[in-house]
């Protein structure tokens, strides 16, 4: 110790310990954090990181691909599962810049056009081994998937929307409801069903807000009742009538018939609702079959009755079409090992492989014709043949009547869509909870929309 | 008769208990809702009253590799507070002891740099790591959060020196003690509460950083930030997972917390009544 120590030498001397322990400790620990920092984790030939969802058809897949890793022994698979907004952003970051932290990324309708159309997705058409069965992909699903005839991902999943009904109430009341509702059999039906004095509401949809929340129902709405987004010179059209008559109607039909709160309730929200025998009648994803029908989960299993999505004046864009798909970025440094996996995993095999292990009903929907052949299949999920002919009837390309610049039923394929969805999506809430008027809504959101375009561009 | 000194102790102690509740209500309620069934998680009227469950814990534990999560999320938090240490406590000695006209100007703007939002050096900051390799690796996560840490850690550090007595470390200077043998000898023996209550601050903003920790790790590198964010999805029940999830996922640092609330208060509050 120097001199400056050994003046006051009790006191010193205690401290003087104690900063030599600290050192000690410092030193020892600065070792092992320089070995823990340089110790790889996985030491495996090639190792593939996926970004995935986490949804119950990812994690069956997650467990299900150390089949694939078997199969493949020189091929090492690490997840990464994320909530898919996070997800969202992580790997557009990722592409934009060409990270390469990913050689398998899961992406829905909005990507993949956009980042095939950028590059920043490898093109598959040519890449695919000659055994894999392209022409069973079902045609929505693929145009979804591509830009310009080249497809960039390989769907996974896919789903569109149904009318959910409760039988036993309709039955009481002596209604019935048709193959294919229109919007005022809806708000019929709703106003017949309507009871708030006994928690049983006519009617659930989703409100909270968000491009994919109450912006995906609405503008579903909006396309049926014959309103589009942007007319063929990408000037926005929430100054036209249908998109009033649209408005007025969702923001009618749930501050008369919906449960309290609607603005809050998203997908999980009004599943949860349907499911303890709140709501009379759902429109929403065609993915909430098997939970409204799974008796575990549902109060109401065994009287959930469903019908199509319901139109207005024009049945085009009357259902929307959502997947997901697996895709290579062109980043990858794995790119053959990614394309051989994502096959594997979007494959006939794959699928029978989910059958045999955790049901047919558990088997991924509405990406193959083979699929819906199956009788298996047919006989687990009674809203099967339904499912199909929504998913066939919706047409990404050309989802109103009037004619449109941009591809997408419930969204609109073009960067800008997130930001401007987000933000019609809250003008739309607010016009829900009374805040604002449909007429004022609509009139901020054609500014919102504008300002935004001028911002950001428009089309890819 | 109740004196006046009574009622106003009283009147604090029920303030001091009612914002603890406020405080520490959505952690209790995160904990309950993890031993419940994803139902009763999401169920609008609060079950308070329920059979728990660890299927939660279960499911987690089956879906994801917490240590791994948990270990990464040690050694980002504790290298990065070691790092931000190196720099700031030779920075934080020079500007109190040795100011010049411009340590008050970079003093603020060394905070200054905290009011950005980190979204506005994304784009940068990923390229740098892509080229140099940094991306989903510790050793990025650890340089990231201690510049992110830097600027709050100088000015703590700051504060508690300048309750050094200058005499102190003039008398060791006239023993002929170097600058660095004053920092090692007198300055960090006489602040160890300071340097103490400081690096735990540290550790817990490292350990709760989200934004850099979800950007820039996929799957080597990631923390418990990551891990959290894995269990939750706008199509599906996940609330009870979610919850079970951030409970595993704070549970580290809040032991660490308890175990070190003397120090902590003692540091925070060192100086206050000067």
């Amino acid at each position: 110790m120097s001199g400056v120590a050994a003046k006051k030498p009790g006191v010193r001397r205690s401290k003087a310990t104690r900063l030599r322990w600290l050192s000690f400790g410092s030193g020892r620990f600065a070792w092992v954090l320089s070995v823990a920092l340089a110790v790889p984790i996985c030491s495996a030939q090639e190792t593939l990181t996926i970004a995935t969802v986490n949804n119950g058809d990812m994690i069956i897949m997650r467990r299900l691909s150390r089949q694939f890793e078997r199969q493949h022994p020189e091929i090492h698979l690490e997840w990464v599962v994320l909530e898919e907004n996070i997800l969202r952003e992580k790997t557009t970051t990722d592409a934009a810049a060409h990270g390469g932290q990913y050689d398998i990324v899961t992406i829905g309708p909005l990507e993949a056009p956009i980042w095939g159309h950028r590059g920043w997705l490898l093109p598959l058409d040519e890449r695919l081994s000659p055994n894999y069965d392209l022409g069973d992909l079902l045609k929505p699903i693929r145009d979804g998937a591509s830009d310009n005839g080249r497809l960039y991902a390989l769907p996974f999943y896919a789903e569109s929307s149904l009318t959910y009904y409760r039988k036993d109430l309709f039955a009481r009341a002596g209604l019935t409801m048709p193959a294919q509702p229109s919007y005022d059999d809806i708000a019929r039906f709703a106003r017949v069903l309507n009871d708030p004095a006994r928690d049983q509401y006519g009617v659930c949809l989703r409100g909270k807000p968000g491009w994919g929340e109450n912006v995906a129902l609405i503008t579903t709405m909006a396309n049926t009742f014959g309103a589009r987004w942007f007319d063929e010179s990408w000037r926005p059209q929430f100054d036209s009538p249908e998109w009033r008559n649209a408005l007025r109607f969702y923001v009618d039909l749930l501050q008369r018939y919906g449960p309290p709160g609607s603005s809050s309730d998203g997908f999980n929200e009004s599943l949860t609702l349907f499911e303890n025998g709140r709501c009379a009648m759902w429109i929403d994803a065609t993915v909430a079959a098997g939970a409204l029908f799974d008796r575990a989960q549902s109060k109401v299993a065994d009287t959930v009755g469903f019908a199509s999505a319901p139109i207005a004046v024009t049945p085009h864009g009357a259902q929307w079409l959502w997947f997901w798909a697996l895709a290579v970025p062109s980043s990858s440094k794995h790119a053959t090992a990614a394309i051989e996996f994502i096959e594997w995993a979007t494959s006939k095999e794959y699928i029978r492989m989910v059958a045999e292990q955790n049901g047919w009903a558990a088997a991924p929907p509405g990406t193959r014709r083979w699929t819906y052949e199956q009788p298996g299949y047919l006989a687990a999920a009674p809203f099967a043949e339904l499912t199909y002919r929504s998913i066939m009837a919706a047409d990404p390309v050309h989802p109103t009547e009037k004619p449109v610049p941009y591809t997408g039923v419930q969204l609109v394929v073009t960067p800008s869509f997130p930001t401007i969805g987000n933000q019609v999506g809250q003008l739309f809430a607010a016009a829900l909870v009374g805040d604002l008027s449909v007429d004022e809504a609509l009139r901020r959101a054609q500014q919102a929309t504008e300002r935004v375009e001028r911002r950001m561009g428009t089309g890819r | 008769m109740i004196s006046h000194a009574t009622w106003r102790k009283m009147w604090m102690t029920a303030l001091g208990w009612a914002a603890s509740l406020v405080v520490a209500f959505p952690v209790f309620w995160m904990v309950l809702t993890s031993f419940k069934t994803e139902t009763e998680a999401i169920s609008r009227v609060p079950h308070l009253l329920f059979a728990p469950t660890l299927g939660n814990y279960r499911a987690i534990g089956a879906q994801a590799r917490y240590l791994r999560f948990a270990w990464n999320s040690v050694v980002v938090a504790m290298g990065s507070t070691l790092l931000a240490l190196l720099f700031a406590v030779p920075s934080a000695y020079s500007m109190a002891f040795h100011p010049t006209r411009r340590t008050r100007g970079t003093l603020l703007w060394m905070l200054s740099t905290k009011m950005m939002p980190p979204v506005g050096a994304l784009v940068p900051v990923y390229l740098i790591f892509r080229d140099t390799g940094l991306l989903d690796t510790r050793t990025g996560l650890v340089v990231v959060d201690a510049l992110a840490n830097l600027p709050i850690v100088v000015w703590m550090l700051y504060t508690f020196f300048k309750d050094v007595p200058r005499e102190v470390l003039e008398a060791g200077r006239m023993d002929g003690a170097s600058a660095l043998r004053e920092i090692v000898d007198l300055l960090m023996p006489l602040s160890l509460p300071g340097i103490a209550s400081t690096s735990l601050l540290a550790v817990i903003l490292a350990w709760n950083e989200a934004f850099w920790s979800l950007t820039l790790t996929a799957a080597k590198a990631a923390p418990l930030t990551a891990f959290i964010a894995s269990f939750s999805s706008p199509e599906g029940l996940f609330y009870a997972k979610l919850s079970a999830a951030s409970t595993m996922a704070i549970a580290p640092i809040l032991i660490l917390g308890w175990a070190s609330q003397k120090q902590l208060v003692r540091g925070l509050t060192f100086g206050a009544v000067k």
